[in-house]
């Protein structure tokens, strides 16, 4: 089969694709709250890298102003907000510990591909930048789950949620150009909303558990005595 | 000017300014008021799309037909009356110190939020803008469910917002894929995520891209709709909450997110030319209503208690749109009516009884009807029409969707049978009790207003002995929109 011949531009989605797919795999490794919300920002300004990269390369200028927006928002707003609660909250030197840690890694690998194996169907249909990129991203929002599954920390279902977030802008950007401008300003809104709820709950949590465990939010069962 | 556009603007001004002074006595009355307005709003827009039957503005951005102008009518009538109930009983929780000035304005500024993001997902014809609503309802309520800020309530809210957040970003994957797929198309460009413009063209959209959005679709909305196994935070954001949300989240909420999934399955069909959209869900649906069936018997918190109920019906809501004729689809849509109507009713008067026990717990809910008659009654009455006992509505569309099942499917039947007959033992069982057993001392009535308990259950016994015309001709029209033909 021959090697089918890139655009730098695609050879570029690649790239960074693959980066966008590494830092998931780091904050699955990571331990300590801050390395997870730099690593965060690094999912954030490489996904505003993409953005720009296609708004420079394709007709949409649009996608600038998304690309803005992802740095206002994912380099700088919500990591500035997540380091100020920790700190405000004295965690900062908190660690969390890792279970299973070798398994999580083979589910983490076997979730990519499983990815790669869902969107292999629609192969015929676009170039093979798409089809990656749409396979990473799936990637990184199924890699976002497990990392909520495994971790008990709140911060850190934070920012797997958030990182779900950041491989559906990825989907969006590099394989459909992006969504219509409306679009990407309401779900911009919504998660700057849902970053500010989630600051307001963290001091909630805190102060009816007394910790930020989610193993001791269990008052709420089926089976009550 | 279009009613679209009062629709969306009476929440938005209500919620900016319950924001700024949702705390004063007379904000309850402004909330009700508010609803009403939006209600009248509704009805004139009615009158429109019967008139013109398709009402489409600002670039396609807005579109109304029969099946959502139904669902919209539906939503401002329930928002309506339970603003209605909301106002003496939210005082009566200021009163007893469960809540102070700041979360009255919190709790006034999210009821008319709510109100506008459910108004956006059933005008909108942007399937981004759909998810960017429902998005922005999961946030509204999140407030809502933590309002008492209790231990339990935090928990509550918390697990709702990540497995729904998490949920319907899934839904948010297959939007992305839609557009993925429209994007293949020619001459479809900007407008690929507006509904009509998919609709028109879903026949050229590629089946294999359209399959895998499918599922994510269902997956996402379904956690919102309450689907087993994606259910988990639905009973405790219901038991949780106040009430008045309880009753709008059920009688709402899970209505919209299935509206979602309903015109997702549309396009979907429209590519596919098979069953399986159809298939999945009556999957979905009927486990959800067997196993939820199955839950209403070990509950001890009457909201939870009503609150498996509503995953009950959805479930069967969700079995009948897949099944899909145009049978099923009439009463899947009355279902939804008679449904919201009823589990409105019942946690208005569900609000009620805990007032007058000072607990949820079924087991110290004893007398009602010597305490308070009314409420009693109100309870009684409000489990007979959703437990599916003739002559209510619900006995109609349950009796419906058993007929469409036999026709189409009919080793399903039994199945039915056997989730309707094990519901009814679960709601009985623990009704009985609360109803009639013997009242604990100092028990005393409190102030109510059981208005729209007996509009709601009048409306449903009225739907149930005899379908208007307006309105049967108003679902024939929805229904055959949805499954291409109309009933009878």
């Amino acid at each position: 089969m021959p090697v089918p011949a890139y655009s730098i531009y695609e050879q570029a989605i690649l790239f960074i694709a693959a980066l966008v797919v590494f830092t998931s795999f780091l904050m699955l490794g990571q331990k300590r709250l801050f390395g997870m919300i730099h690593l965060f920002a690094a999912q954030g300004a490489l996904l505003a890298a993409t953005t720009a990269l296609a708004a420079y390369t394709l007709p949409y200028p649009h996608l600038y102003i998304s690309a803005l927006i992802i740095v206002a928002l994912k380099v700088i707003l919500i990591p500035v907000m997540l380091h100020r609660l920790i700190i405000r909250m004295d965690m900062h030197r908190d660690a969390e510990p890792l279970y299973l840690y070798g398994y999580v890694m083979m589910g983490a690998a076997a979730l990519v591909m499983f990815s790669y194996h869902v969107v292999a169907p629609i192969e015929h249909l676009s170039t093979l930048a798409t089809r990656n990129a749409m396979a990473v991203s799936l990637a990184v929002v199924l890699l976002g789950m497990l990392l909520m599954i495994t971790r008990r920390q709140v911060v850190t279902h934070v920012i797997g949620f958030m990182a779900i977030e950041n491989g559906l802008f990825f989907a969006a950007v590099a394989s459909t150009q992006g969504m219509p401008m409306v679009v990407e300003l309401g779900i911009a809104f919504d998660v700057l909303v849902a970053a500010v709820i989630f600051g307001v709950f963290f001091f909630h949590i805190r102060s009816s558990i007394d910790s930020l465990d989610v193993d001791r939010l269990n008052r709420l069962n089926e089976v009550e005595p | 000017m279009s009613a679209v556009y009062w629709i969306l603007g009476i929440p938005f001004a209500g919620m900016l300014y319950q924001a700024w002074r949702g705390d004063v006595p007379q904000a309850g009355r402004l909330n009700t008021r508010l609803c009403g307005l939006a209600f009248l709003a509704s009805l004139v827009l009615a009158v429109e799309v019967l008139r013109q039957g398709v009402v489409e503005l600002a670039d396609l951005q807005f579109r109304v037909d029969a099946f959502s102008v139904y669902l919209i009518v539906l939503t401002a009538f329930v928002g309506f009356t339970t603003a209605m109930f909301s106002a003496p009983y939210m005082a009566n929780e200021r009163d007893h110190g469960r809540l102070n000035a700041a979360r009255m304005r919190l709790y006034h500024a999210m009821y008319q939020g709510f109100m506008l993001t459910m108004y956006l997902v059933l005008t909108t014809n942007n399937l981004g803008l759909l998810w960017v609503a429902m998005e922005g309802a999961t946030l509204a309520t999140v407030l809502l469910v933590s309002l008492y800020r209790s231990p339990e309530s935090i928990e509550a809210a918390w697990k709702y917002f990540i497995l729904c957040g998490v949920g319907i970003a899934q839904a948010l994957f297959g939007t992305v894929l839609l557009y993925f797929a429209a994007g293949q198309v020619e001459g479809i460009g900007e407008h690929g995520l507006q509904w009509s413009v998919l609709y028109a063209h879903a026949a050229e959209l590629n089946p294999t891209v359209m399959s895998i959005a499918f599922v994510f679709l269902l997956v996402g909305y379904g956690t919102k709709i309450g689907l087993v196994p994606l259910h988990n935070w639905l009973p405790d954001a219901h038991s949780e909450g106040p009430t008045p949300m309880s009753a709008i989240l059920s009688g709402l909420l899970l209505n919209d997110a299935l509206y979602a999934v309903v015109r997702s399955k549309m396009l979907v069909d429209g590519s596919l030319q098979n069953m399986l959209a159809g298939e999945l869900m009556m999957g979905f649906g009927l486990l959800s209503f067997l196993v939820a069936a199955l839950f209403l018997h070990r509950q001890r918190d009457v909201k939870r208690l009503f609150s498996y109920s509503s995953i009950e019906h959805m479930g069967i809501m969700t079995f009948a749109f897949g099944l899909g004729g145009p049978l099923a689809t009439f009463a899947a849509l009355m279902h939804m009516t008679v449904h919201s109507l009823t589990k409105s009713a019942i946690f208005v008067t569900v609000g009620h009884a805990a007032q007058i026990a000072r607990t949820q717990r079924i087991e110290h809910i004893r007398g009602l009807m010597r305490t308070q008659p009314m409420v009693g009654w109100g309870l009684v009455l409000g489990v007979v029409a959703i437990a599916g006992m003739p002559p209510f509505g619900v006995f109609t569309s349950e009796f419906l969707v058993l007929t469409a099942t036999m026709q189409d499917f009919p080793w399903l039947t039994p199945f039915l049978l056997l989730g309707i007959a094990i519901a009814f033992a679960g709601l009985f069982r623990h009704l009985h009790p609360m109803a009639y057993g013997p009242q604990p001392a100092g028990q005393a009535p409190v102030q109510a207003n059981l208005w729209p308990v007996m509009a709601h259950l009048g409306i449903v016994l009225w739907l149930g002995l005899s379908i208007p015309g307006v309105l049967a001709d108003w679902f024939s029209q929805a229904t055959r929109l949805i499954a291409g033909s109309a009933p009878l």
